[in-house]
């Protein structure tokens, strides 16, 4: 039934589209951390124009389905005069979709941040920004990093999405393989295995972040 | 001229979303079962059970969601020589991933409730069943909610990706329409996402409901 040799051959085939696996996923991070940090900023403006896109847009996107998202801009922004390619598209639906995630990280991140450091800082005449740059997030952000990787695996969990619009990730390599030669047992069980053995360590890496912040 | 299309449109989107509820409802069962049963399978005194346990969610947690329905569709019925349809195959994904996300939800709540409650119980001579079914459980319930309702947005999130097996929900109806209406992409997919987001904003609803009951006469 499991046929070894087949399994071996076509490692390499799919080992050589993890790189493009991995990159999607860290520039899709990348777009996150910055849009995400962004949103929390805007969702605790004082000005309601601000205010409420951020929140309307964080509140719209965390719940509908990424992979729709993800042909919205693909088919919808040609149509608008923007083509960009399906490598671009995929990975700017997966940030912009894990970055009302991430949002939400902050957003419990800046909370936990002591009001006194709010008052101290407006105390010592401080800018707005400095006490933003300065004071705020360096408190703010360290503690959120565990839940931050946390979010990295789940997208790299994600990027299979990425076939449906053609990417040539992990997924849609096997379907290409599988298509010629009908093993489809082997090739989806190696991809699984691929993900396991990939994300598995980096969880328990992340869990052991988590219980080393815990006690201090 | 947009609201001519959306009525014409409006009747198969909702078709689709029939069945996007349908997967959803049966998905939803089945995980809120598995995730009972494997959360407290990794609380159980025996080792082996526990393994077996850990190993599940670890695989589900561990490998993508999308790469589960494809192996499950594909796969599974060459190995045991079976037939699976895509339905069935969809329902099974949906319910042993989010089974597995679910299983951590039970396990951390029960481990939440304080060992006095375990304690008095085994000191008013409870039997573990009893002492689970009417002390514990009535008590992690309440904290599993609000996680609960999350799965669940996430659990319908995930019904979209059924339409890579070709079963006619939502999306499905939606890229049909879109082949017969280029013109009108942006509308048809702008529609789809309200679509989820109403069917999304109601389970958040009726979670908050079931939360508000529950927490009724406790601070």
């Amino acid at each position: 039934m499991w046929d070894w040799d087949y399994a071996i051959s076509v490692l390499p085939d799919l080992l050589k589209v993890l790189p493009l696996t991995v990159a999607a996923t860290f520039i899709g991070f990348g777009i996150s951390v910055v849009f995400g940090l962004l949103l929390a900023l805007m969702s605790r403006s004082s000005i309601k124009m601000v205010r409420f896109p951020a929140k309307a847009f964080v509140e719209f996107v965390r719940n509908t389905p990424l992979l729709v998202q993800i042909f919205f801009i693909y088919f919808v922004l040609p149509l608008y005069g923007i083509s960009l390619s399906a490598f671009t598209c995929g990975v700017i639906a997966l940030g912009l979709h894990y970055s009302t995630y991430l949002s939400e990280v902050y957003r419990s991140g800046i909370e936990a941040v002591d009001k006194g450091q709010w008052e101290a800082s407006t105390a010592l005449n401080f800018s707005k920004s400095q006490t933003w740059l300065r004071v705020i997030l360096p408190q703010a952000v360290p503690p959120t990093i565990p839940v931050m990787g946390n979010y990295l695996i789940v997208m790299f969990k994600e990027t299979p999405l990425l076939s449906a619009i053609s990417v040539g990730e992990l997924l849609m390599t096997a379907k290409g393989l599988g298509s010629m030669s009908f093993k489809y047992v082997e090739l989806y069980t190696l991809i699984g295995v691929l993900f396991l053995v990939l994300s598995y360590p980096c969880s328990l890496l992340v869990r052991a972040a988590e219980k080393r912040l815990a006690r201090k | 001229m947009s609201i001519e299309y959306i009525v014409e449109f409006m009747p198969s989107l909702l078709r689709g979303a029939a069945v996007t509820l349908e997967i959803t409802l049966y998905s939803l069962v089945a995980a809120f079962v598995l995730s009972f049963i494997a959360g407290l399978a990794r609380l159980s005194k025996w080792r082996i059970i526990r393994f077996i346990a850990a190993a599940y969610v670890e695989v589900l947690r561990g490998t993508s969601l999308l790469v589960q329905l494809f192996w499950i569709y594909f796969a599974l019925p060459v190995l045991l020589d079976i037939n699976l349809t895509a339905m069935q195959a969809g329902v099974l994904a949906l319910g042993l991933n989010y089974g597995a996300y679910g299983s951590e939800v039970v396990r951390s709540s029960i481990l939440a409730v304080p060992k006095g409650q375990t304690e008095a119980s085994i000191a008013l001579n409870f039997t573990p069943y009893q002492r689970m079914r009417y002390i514990i459980l009535p008590q992690a319930i309440r904290s599993m909610l609000p996680s609960f309702g999350n799965l669940q947005i996430e659990l319908l999130k995930g019904t979209s990706l059924v339409y890579l097996i070709t079963i006619t929900e939502l999306l499905y109806a939606g890229m049909q329409l879109r082949t017969y209406n280029m013109s009108q992409t942006t509308l048809i997919f702008t529609l789809l996402l309200v679509i989820y987001f109403v069917i999304a904003f109601a389970f958040n609803t009726i979670i908050r409901l079931i939360e508000r009951k529950v927490s009724v006469g406790r601070s």
